[in-house]
């Protein structure tokens, strides 16, 4: 067989190998993270009709965190919730909630029906400081190490693996690189 | 059958007409967000909105996109200009929370160099291959060899089996 002939197959196996990856490993509704390495943007944010403290930037810088971006009318932010009921009930990392572009009254209510796992909660009503995140849909969720650098972004509802595998061991590592650095 | 052909055509020029008529009810519903007040920075506004891409649905423009976001984001850039930034500015604020993922056009970097020279590559590519086609072909034609004289001669005798 002359050389050429090889060629159609060659091409075919070339495109669909590339196909294949844009398929099976690129997810084109994850977009990259501009703000990984960045510290947080700043914000003061008042509370949720119900709960006791706003948030602001401040509340970020010291300890280990997670911004968790949610709201009432969102329905994979009611899947993954049970998750971080059961994060804030630990008590090993501060989750604070950043309540995006929700109705006061529904965010309130949502709160009473479901639990309240959050240390404080920021009514982003026009969804701005959600921008200043880099945020495009909800439910999203961001580890801030104790210096206020957002360092994990999660795209979409988080479920056990996700905590267990990727969210839970990057807020220990930024634990005890903080504790490392203190003894110094 | 010539009546079933009408009946077709028929159907479907109504229902290209029923999308048209869609699309123009998508773009009234677009415009809900106040324009400035100022012809001169709304154009320009509007001009920025056109190269950001809608990060929900993805191929659109924010300019084009009903999602909530791009509304969002429109305000923000009609802000920005109104503020007193040059489209660049404007372009730049949404780049540092979103990336270059933002752009409808991304920018020429090592990162995306094969996005801007693949074409091109694919291009030379099959320049090459064609090119190596069409000169392996005639070779194939000079291998032709003449008749001999006992099929030429055979060859006459079918056509003219008279002779």
């Amino acid at each position: 067989m002359r050389p050429m002939a090889y060629m159609p197959p060659v091409m075919f196996a070339i495109v669909a190998v590339a196909l294949a990856l844009g398929l099976l490993i690129v997810k084109p509704k994850e977009i990259p993270s501009a703000l990984i390495g960045q510290p947080v943007p700043e914000f003061d944010l008042p509370s949720v009709v119900g709960t006791p403290h706003g948030f602001s930037n401040a509340d970020l810088i010291g300890n280990v965190s997670i911004v968790n971006v949610f709201a009432s009318w969102c329905l994979p932010c009611r899947a993954e919730h049970p998750l971080w009921v059961e994060v804030g009930e630990g008590g090993l990392v501060p989750v604070y909630g950043l309540n995006y572009k929700d109705s006061q009254e529904n965010a309130s209510k949502w709160l009473a029906d479901f639990g309240d796992p959050y240390t404080s909660i920021g009514a982003d009503l026009n969804g701005r400081v959600g921008v200043d995140f880099g945020v495009y849909g909800v439910p999203e969720t961001f580890v801030i190490d104790g210096q206020g650098f957002i360092q994990l972004k999660f795209i979409g509802p988080i479920d056990r693996f996700a905590l267990e595998n990727e969210i839970l061991p990057m807020v220990q590592e930024l634990q005890a690189l903080m504790v490392a650095e203190g003894a110094e | 059958m010539q009546a079933l052909v009408r009946l077709w055509t028929g159907a479907i020029v109504a229902l290209m007409m029923g999308f048209s008529v869609a699309a123009h009810a998508q773009v009234v519903t677009e415009i809900i967000d106040p324009p400035l007040e100022d012809p001169v920075l709304e154009a320009r506004a509007q001009a920025v909105h056109k190269l950001i891409r809608c990060l929900v649905c993805q191929n659109q423009s924010i300019h084009d996109s009903n999602a909530g976001l791009a509304r969002d984001l429109r305000i923000i850039v009609r802000d920005r200009i109104a503020a007193g930034d040059t489209n660049d500015q404007a372009i730049q604020y949404l780049v540092d929370r979103y990336g270059d993922w933002v752009l409808l056009k991304p920018p020429l970097k090592a990162s995306t160099i094969v996005l801007w020279l693949g074409p091109f590559l694919i291009l030379l590519l099959a320049g090459w291959f064609a090119w190596a086609y069409f000169r392996a072909a005639p070779s194939q034609v000079a291998k032709a060899v003449p008749l001999t004289e006992e099929e030429q001669r055979r060859l006459a005798e079918l056509l003219d089996p008279e002779a």
